[in-house]
């Protein structure tokens, strides 16, 4: 069908022999397996330092914020580089489900669920840090504008600091819906492929009863588009507002108007390197490499190398025109930044931020896993350092010579920069375990024209599809007795009749054995009755089972507990 | 409901386009088509109108225009205007470049959460809502379209058979 078609110069986006069917089986495997120890070892590790940080903000808000390394010359330090840092890591969620949906890129598919997550988690880190420095953090609520007891005491509408309150507040909720919105499908895909009742419960509840009607699909489609087109604005004016925090000030070295396209392009540099490292993380763990493939890699590799670029010139930008401006307190911040005793600071920018990904322009390089994780991690130090340097390099030589000094950070700092790592990462591990990684609905709907299987048959000019005049017809009677399908009611009791005889001729023999609960012994045992199938098993129902149970005379309930019959239901879809 | 409906399962999205274009060519009305994934063109070749949730969540972004020009207006010239750095408020339109970041971000804000609480409402989508597709597969890789029967029930089966139905579940209502 043309509506399929796309240029056979295109790289497949999903590789493997796949159909619909195997994606809903591969997305959801993640979630339905159990966790494996390398997960819960990082799982650990993440939560104490959450931990770690949990305590630290209890010190800083119980004694002050003399608990971090503050001076009054350098006045903000590590708090706002660090909310500048994760701001800057959620962009690139954002752009990867709204911008490039408005330009129709098929590979945003396999990453954007991911990204919106890290956007979600990482924007939530950030908005930690202004809470805390409010040193009362119970009253943040007082940025909002409320009348109050305190007469016309209203919040100041000129001054950037809120326009950041409304911007992240924004943007943190409407990536929130955005993301949910996709996820409706996906929910309710787990749920209806969810076996035990309280999964099918929690992924019900989550599905918000997703039922997937033609109408809903279309108005699903055009919220997204709308979503996505309401999204680009808004995240550029979120790093425009984050950068006015600095702009909009008269300190030299922040008083730049380059400021917003520069911050906006380091987020998404920052952002895009962050997925990286999440993403060839968790395509590896949970065995997603046929849909996070290497195109996707060196894609994002392509776009990281870009932005670097633009941060570069933005870089170079700032240094000539302070020279040009022939404004001195200008030209000596700049001086200072690049010569002056944080030279080190600066450099380490540089090189992370400019230099490292240089070397994208090579395929060997930016297809390569290994290298492009690690320049994932460089990125992400060299945008933390270079928030580090427009903040403290720009403060620690201020009018007074006489108030020179350094900063450095105290334990306290460190803990609750950790802290949110962990809590991060905490976050991230869960929402891996328990939620559909993969936008798996619309990852169906593009693998006709991009799919490995598919352009395999178009490209040996067979069809995609056939028309198959072969349907079993069945007929449901409502009203008259609650089973919904009209299955003939077994006469006897006997097992065979309710779970189907096995014919050794057309059906092949399953290994029992990879039912939990089933033992070598159990299976001798239910081979004797004449059970061998996973198709056999996947029907047993609480009668079946006291049947079983009276004849085997081992483990009473056991087989029940264990749910022999969703457990083969499950291998049996795996094996299909 | 109708005493019977038909139920008739595809397992792929190409034969189900070509299976809905001969239904309607029959001038037989498609009563509802459950997918697991968007397909496109669907809409239309079923008859179904186009949405106007842009248009709500145009109205909405204007409200939010709206909502913040009101309060900020309110708060800032006529409950207590303020002198900041020599810059008093004592004018809306003089003092609004200062204003433009959030009068864009309430805008964005209205526009889409209103619309998505639209959306939710209309397509019946909130927590504890039970599910209303017939049957399990829709959400994984299966089709079902549903046509109400109308003393046709046999012209019907053999049509759909062959538009490739890969199962057909004649549902009786005896209510």
């Amino acid at each position: 069908m043309a509506s399929h078609y796309e240029a056979p110069i295109r790289k497949p986006l999903v590789i493997g022999d796949k159909g619909y069917h195997d994606v809903s089986v591969d997305i959801a495997a993640p979630v339905e397996g159990r966790a494996n120890k390398m997960w819960w070892i990082v799982f650990s590790i993440a939560l104490a330092a959450f931990l770690w940080g949990v305590g630290s903000i209890i010190y800083t808000v119980s004694t002050g914020i003399g608990t971090w390394g503050l001076n009054k010359t350098v006045n903000w330090a590590w708090d706002i580089t660090n909310f500048v840092w994760w701001v800057g890591i959620g962009h690139a969620g954002t752009l990867i489900s709204a911008v490039l949906l408005l330009f129709r890129q098929k590979w945003r598919m396999a990453i954007n669920r991911s990204a919106e997550a890290m956007t979600i988690f990482s924007v939530i880190q950030a908005g930690l840090f202004p809470i805390i420095h409010m040193g009362r953090p119970w009253l943040a609520y007082w940025v909002v504008p409320i009348p109050n007891q305190f007469g016309s005491l209203w919040v100041n509408f000129n001054s950037p600091l809120l326009w950041d309150v409304f911007a992240i507040s924004t943007y943190l909720s409407v990536s929130l819906v955005f993301w949910w919105t996709g996820l409706l499908p996906d929910f309710g895909m787990i749920r209806d492929r969810a076996v035990k009742p309280f999964q099918k419960k929690i992924y019900g509840l989550l599905s918000f009863g997703w039922t997937g009607r033609a109408k809903d699909w279309q108005r699903f489609e055009e919220v997204s588009l709308v979503l996505a087109g309401l999204a680009t604005p808004l995240v550029l004016s979120v790093h425009t507002i984050v950068s006015f925090d600095f702009a909009t000030s008269v300190i030299p070295g922040w008083h730049t108007t380059i400021f917003p396209p520069y911050f906006v392009a380091g987020a998404i540099f920052s952002g895009f390197a962050m997925v990286q490292t999440l993403l060839i993380i968790m395509r590896k763990v949970s065995h997603l490499e046929d849909y996070i493939t290497v195109q996707h890699i060196e894609l994002m590799n392509i776009v990281i190398m870009i932005t670097g670029s633009i941060v570069g010139c933005a870089y170079i930008t700032e240094l000539f025109i302070a020279w040009y401006s022939g404004v001195e307190y200008e030209q000596y911040a700049f001086l200072n930044r690049a010569t002056g005793p944080y030279w080190w600071a600066y450099l380490l920018m540089m090189s992370c931020n400019v230099v490292s990904p240089q070397v994208m322009w090579f395929k060997k390089i930016r297809t390569s896993i290994v290298i492009s994780f690690i320049i994932s991690i460089v990125v992400n130090v060299g945008m933390w350092f270079e928030r580090f340097v427009i903040i403290v390099t720009s403060l620690h030589r201020d009018y007074l010579p006489s108030s020179w000094t350094m900063f450095s950070p105290t334990f306290v700092d460190i803990g609750i920069f950790i802290g949110t790592i962990g809590f991060f990462f905490v976050l991230f591990l869960l929402y891996s375990r328990t939620f559909p990684v993969i936008a798996q609905a619309e990852v169906k709907s593009i693998l006709k024209s991009s799919g490995d299987r598919y352009k395999k048959l178009r490209d040996a000019g067979q069809p995609l599809y056939t028309i198959k005049k072969n349907g079993i017809v069945r007929e449901t009677i409502l009203g008259e007795s609650d089973s919904k399908n009209a299955l003939p009611e077994a006469g006897n009791l006997s097992l065979l009749s309710t779970l189907g005889s096995f014919d050794a001729g057309t059906q092949t023999v399953d290994d029992l054995k990879k039912v939990k609960g089933i033992g070598p012994l159990m299976e001798k045992t239910l081979n004797g009755l004449g059970i061998y199938s996973f198709l056999q098993l996947s029907k047993l129902t609480k009668k079946e089972y006291d049947l079983l149970d009276s004849i085997t005379e081992a483990f009473p309930g056991r087989a029940q507990r264990d749910d022999w019959a969703g457990q083969a239901k499950l291998l049996l879809n795996n094996k299909n | 409901m109708a005493a019977t409906v038909i139920h008739a399962y595809y397992d792929d999205d190409d034969v189900l386009m070509h299976a809905v274009k001969r239904v309607k060519a029959k001038k037989l009305h498609i009563e509802e088509v459950y997918c697991p994934f968007p397909v496109h063109g669907l809409d239309k070749a079923m008859g179904l109108e186009p949405t106007r949730i842009a248009i709500t969540s145009f109205m909405y972004g204007c409200l939010g225009l709206i909502v913040s020009i009101v309060m900020m207006n309110y708060i800032m010239i006529e409950d207590w205007p303020m002198d900041i750095g020599g810059k008093p408020s004592f004018s809306y339109i003089e003092n609004m470049p200062a204003f433009v970041p959030v009068m864009f971000e309430l805008t964005v804000f209205f526009a889409a959460h209103l619309m998505v609480i639209t959306f939710y409402l209309r397509s019946r989508l909130w927590p504890f809502k039970k599910a209303e597709n017939p049957d399990v597969r829709t959400t994984d890789a299966h089709f079902i379209m549903e046509i109400e029967v109308h003393n046709n029930e046999d012209e019907l089966k053999d049509l759909l058979l062959d538009t490739g139905a890969v199962e057909l579940n004649i549902i009786k209502n005896n209510h």
